[in-house]
């Protein structure tokens, strides 16, 4: 049945029932990749997009719950300028194979939401939830440190 | 031919695939410009199609005016270059590297240098795959020279039309000079002259000393990252084609058995599911085993229907491994020492001459590698061609497999490397590729077949658990005198023990000791085994690598003088027959002394710790990287590990890319730790017990220590740098929580021991 999503500010109309998860709709119906599928449970964190600015798991959350404005990590850029986030993922060379990463940066951005200037302990509760596979973590944190200006 | 007949095969295939792998054959000479255009199909369009997933920019604004140089550089009148990257990327950073070490000899303008996937096509590029860490080693020759023959042509073509002598003429960014006259030209304005001149001799075109590079050793961001964090598609999950389907395969829990009725009708009438259809397969677990199909309109109609296949297994030859009724045999073997395989001095005589004599067992568990990026494959048949896209580690391997498979002409299969979420040695099987490839030949349209997380915990080629009984003695003055190790493991045929599960040259060679004894015991096995990243060393060095520290203490001796003293043995000849060793790939104990007294130094060896704090030091050498890691941590009482740092010290020759090599030195380590403190695979009625990542606990970042890096750099042949930091760091930290508590862990994961992290 057609449903109305809002993603990375703008409206679309997708078909899909409704008990389909939003990251098999945003990959397989929409064609947007940069949402990963890693393992179905929410354990990973590789399929994390942000709801109203909320780090969410896309693979646990049916499309018909979706209630409000989607954010995938094709949409945190500004046009060409990207999220300081991404910004410091590239130029601290973050990522080995790459695949988390998105998930990654989006639970960095719902954390910098509540946490402006993180610190470690900080950092390291808000990005338990993502597995990075190759352990990128340093690089991950100092990104975050890097984007935001915080220290350790 | 029956399941069971070809089933025992897949070991055999393994371990020649591996030693096939970790064999570095002398360099493929860069071919000439035309033998390439030949043998890539240019003139079809082949390379055209090659690059449909990668970089389609790239290709839209030069692809028609574009010069090509060699198989590996092509030029545009834009003075962009464009080199290709051979291998695949699978974390391991060598897109990046190989195209600095392309783009450094080449002397070309790293900041328009653009690096695409090469086809696949081992008649152009040789060796394709990417395991032992070898990408680099194998492919620093060819590589170097594929840049430094281009810019000869590109310098040749600017004398030519100066009317100087090519000797006048300096290359740099992208642009040829002649030094007295201040002419210059670019790469692009000169491409097509510099396609006509002669290639020339690869020996007579010098390469760059370490001294004279502009590029390598500098810090550089991935090719890749900003489409990386953009979300671009670049990995095999995100291929998608005009009216492609996707599929699931649904194979026995227990590896071996067949389908013998399925509720397909059933399964053909859910929402979504365009078909379902029973495969043999060919029995090869590296290939297709027997299961049921399900093709469906999106992933998760698979998925779901996946849910509802209710299939009834022929279990009959199918495996019953238990590893608990394992680990009980294993005891009962280790008691005996049998027929030595290696017997080396008078081990008896020294263990009965007074010296200090330790004995223990080790043992350590089965793991899986879960890379995070679960099996897929896309396949499309069409117009009598194979058409493929695969995230393999070793697409080359999977080319000649799907043409036997299939019965294809050579040039009726083609397969397009993607970037991989990953590898650990898993994507140096096929077998995703295989099913993709069996399935496609029933499907009228393209389909990409995904496996769920839970098929890659059920079907893996697991790291192999074993079980060591060691003794050993040292002298007066600290010297290793003797050392015994009787290994307990896994064959699947009976005869030797499974892929990842025998013996390590690297971590307990023969000449370990001057009084040497080794023996190996089998138990049977029928769930796969395979490479897991640094096979063999990722599990040995923790036992020999604790073992040398059980020694050290009885011996009373510091550990670091201990090892410094044991890196000074007398080392085994090499072989008179054969080849010469490759000595940027063996131990040596300069560099292994270098490493450790660095290790050292940048931990603080020695130093005062404070209560309950204690360090670890070991050191390994992998596919020729010579690593030391030091590991300090503290422990509360209830057995939780706090690790405050790890420090990794490398020797791996000259480092191509710095932020690269950090990072892969930082991973290793921290997939070290991940992977001994809590990792284990259960397996009982021939089933794999966990099955997602909630039972299988993959370090987060809480846990993560920061991890320091330092590099020794020498003028070695490049080792690679995907596996050597793992090995090292079991060891440290079962040294570091000794240290700490004066417990001996000897079991891994350390969960097993009751330590927490």
């Amino acid at each position: 049945m057609p449903l109305q999503l809002n993603i990375n500010r703008k409206s679309c109309t997708v078909d899909a029932a409704g008990d389909t998860p939003l990251l098999w709709v945003l990959r397989d119906v929409l064609d947007m990749k940069g949402t990963k599928y890693g393992c179905g449970i929410g354990m990973c964190g590789a399929c994390t997009v942000l709801m109203d600015g909320n780090a969410i798991r896309s693979c646990l959350t049916p499309v018909s719950a979706v209630t409000g404005n989607i954010t995938t990590i094709e949409g945190l850029a500004e046009g060409d300028k990207l999220h300081p986030l991404q910004q410091a993922w590239v130029d601290l060379d973050v990522a080995q194979c790459g695949y988390c990463q998105g998930g990654q940066i989006l639970s960095a951005a719902s954390l910098l939401a509540k946490h402006p200037k993180p610190t470690d302990a900080q950092i390291q509760e808000g990005m338990a939830g993502n597995i990075c596979r190759c352990a990128t973590y340093n690089r991950i944190k100092a990104a975050i440190h890097q984007a935001t200006g915080s220290q350790g | 031919m029956p399941t069971a007949e070809t089933f025992a095969q897949f070991d055999a295939e393994i371990q020649a695939m591996i030693a096939e792998v970790e064999t570095i054959s002398s360099p493929v000479t860069t071919m000439g410009r035309r033998t390439f255009l030949k043998l890539a199909g240019f003139a079809g369009g082949g390379l055209v199609l090659a690059f449909q997933l990668d970089t389609s920019v790239a290709r839209a604004e030069n692809a028609h005016d574009a010069t090509v140089l060699n198989a590996f550089v092509r030029v545009a009148p834009d003075n962009t270059v464009t080199v290709y990257s051979k291998g695949p990327e699978i974390g391991q950073g060598i897109k990046t590297a190989f195209g600095l070490i392309i783009a450094e000899e080449l002397d070309a303008d790293w900041k328009t240098v653009k690096v695409d996937q090469a086809p696949i096509n081992p008649k152009v590029y040789g060796y394709q795959g990417a395991g032992g860490s070898t990408s680099i080693p194998r492919g620093w020759d060819q590589l170097r020279q594929a840049g430094a023959t281009a810019r000869a042509m590109l310098i040749a073509a600017a004398a030519k039309q100066w009317n100087v002598p090519a000797s006048e003429c300096t290359a740099a960014d992208s642009c040829v000079t002649h030094q007295s006259s201040g002419r210059k030209m670019t790469y692009g304005e000169l491409a097509k002259a510099a396609s006509a001149m002669p290639v020339p001799d690869v020996a007579s075109v010098p390469l760059k000393t370490r001294a004279q590079y502009k590029l390598l050793g500098k810090r550089f961001s991935g090719v890749d990252n900003r489409k990386i964090v953009t979300g671009q598609p670049l990995f095999g999950i995100d291929v998608k084609l005009p009216g492609m389907l996707y599929a699931n395969y649904v194979k026995c829990p227990a590896v071996g058995g067949t389908v013998k009725s399925a509720n397909l009708d059933d399964i053909k009438k859910m929402p979504g599911i365009v078909d379902a259809f029973v495969l043999e397969g060919t029995g090869n677990p590296l290939e297709v085993m027997p299961g049921v199909a399900i093709i469906a309109k999106t992933t998760w109609d698979a998925f779901k229907a996946k849910d509802a296949l209710k299939v009834e297994w022929d279990e009959s030859t199918a495996s019953k491994d238990s590893l608990t009724q394992a680990a009980a045999k294993a005891k009962e073997l280790g008691a005996t020492m049998p027929t030595p395989e290696t017997n080396v001095g008078d081990i008896d005589a020294v263990f009965s001459s007074g010296a200090k004599v330790v004995e223990a067992s080790y043992d350590y568990a089965m793991v899986s590698h879960q890379q995070l990026e679960p099996q897929n494959s896309t396949a499309w048949w069409h117009d009598g061609t194979m058409e493929m896209w695969t995230p393999s580690q070793q697409s080359d391997r999977g080319l000649a497999m799907i043409i036997k498979m299939l019965k294809l002409p050579d040039e009726k299969v083609v397969i397009h490397q993607t970037r991989a979420g990953g590898g650990f040695g898993r994507r140096l099987m096929n077998d995703y590729l295989c099913e993709a490839a069996a399935i496609a030949m029933k499907v009228n349209a393209p389909v990409k077949l995904q496996w769920k997380r839970e098929d890659d915990f059920a079907h893996d080629f697991f790291r192999a658990g074993g079980y060591h009984f060691l003794k050993g003695a040292v002298d007066k003055s600290g010297k290793l005198t003797a050392f015994q190790n009787h290994l307990v493991s896994f064959s699947a045929d009976g005869s030797r023990a499974v892929s990842g599960g025998g013996r390590s040259n690297n971590s307990f060679p023969v000449d370990i000791a001057p009084n040497v004894r080794y023996g190996v015991s089998l138990m049977p096995l029928k769930i796969p085994c395979g490479p897991w990243r640094a096979p063999t060393d990722n599990v040995q060095m923790f036992v020999i690598g604790s073992f040398l520290h059980e020694l050290s203490v009885a011996a009373e001796c510091d550990h670091v003088e201990f090892l410094l003293n044991w890196f000074n043995r007398p080392l085994a000849k090499p072989a008179a027959q054969g080849p010469p060793p490759d000595l940027s790939r063996t131990f040596n104990p300069t560099r292994a002394a270098g490493v450790l007294k660095l290790a050292a130094e940048k931990s603080g060896w020695g130093k005062k710790l404070p209560p309950g704090h204690g360090l670890g030091i070991a050191f390994g050498c992998s596919y020729g990287g010579h690593i030391a890691e030091a590991v300090e941590l503290s422990v509360d009482a209830k057995k939780k590990i706090t690790v405050h740092k790890i420090t990794v010290v490398g020797d791996i020759g000259p480092i191509i890319n710095m932020s690269s090599a950090e990072n892969q030195a930082q991973g290793g380590a921290i997939d070290g730790l991940s992977t001994a403190m809590g990792l284990e695979i259960g397996v009982e009625q021939g089933r794999i017990q966990q099955s997602n990542f909630g039972e299988y606990p993959i370090l987060r970042m809480p846990s993560a220590p920061p991890v320091e890096v330092h590099f020794i750099q020498s003028d070695f042949r490049p080792a690679g740098l995907g596996e050597p930091c793992v090995p090292p760091l079991a060891a440290a930290l079962g040294n570091a929580v000794f240290a700490a508590t004066g417990e001996r862990v000897r079991t891994m994961p350390f969960k097993r021991a009751g330590y927490t992290i």
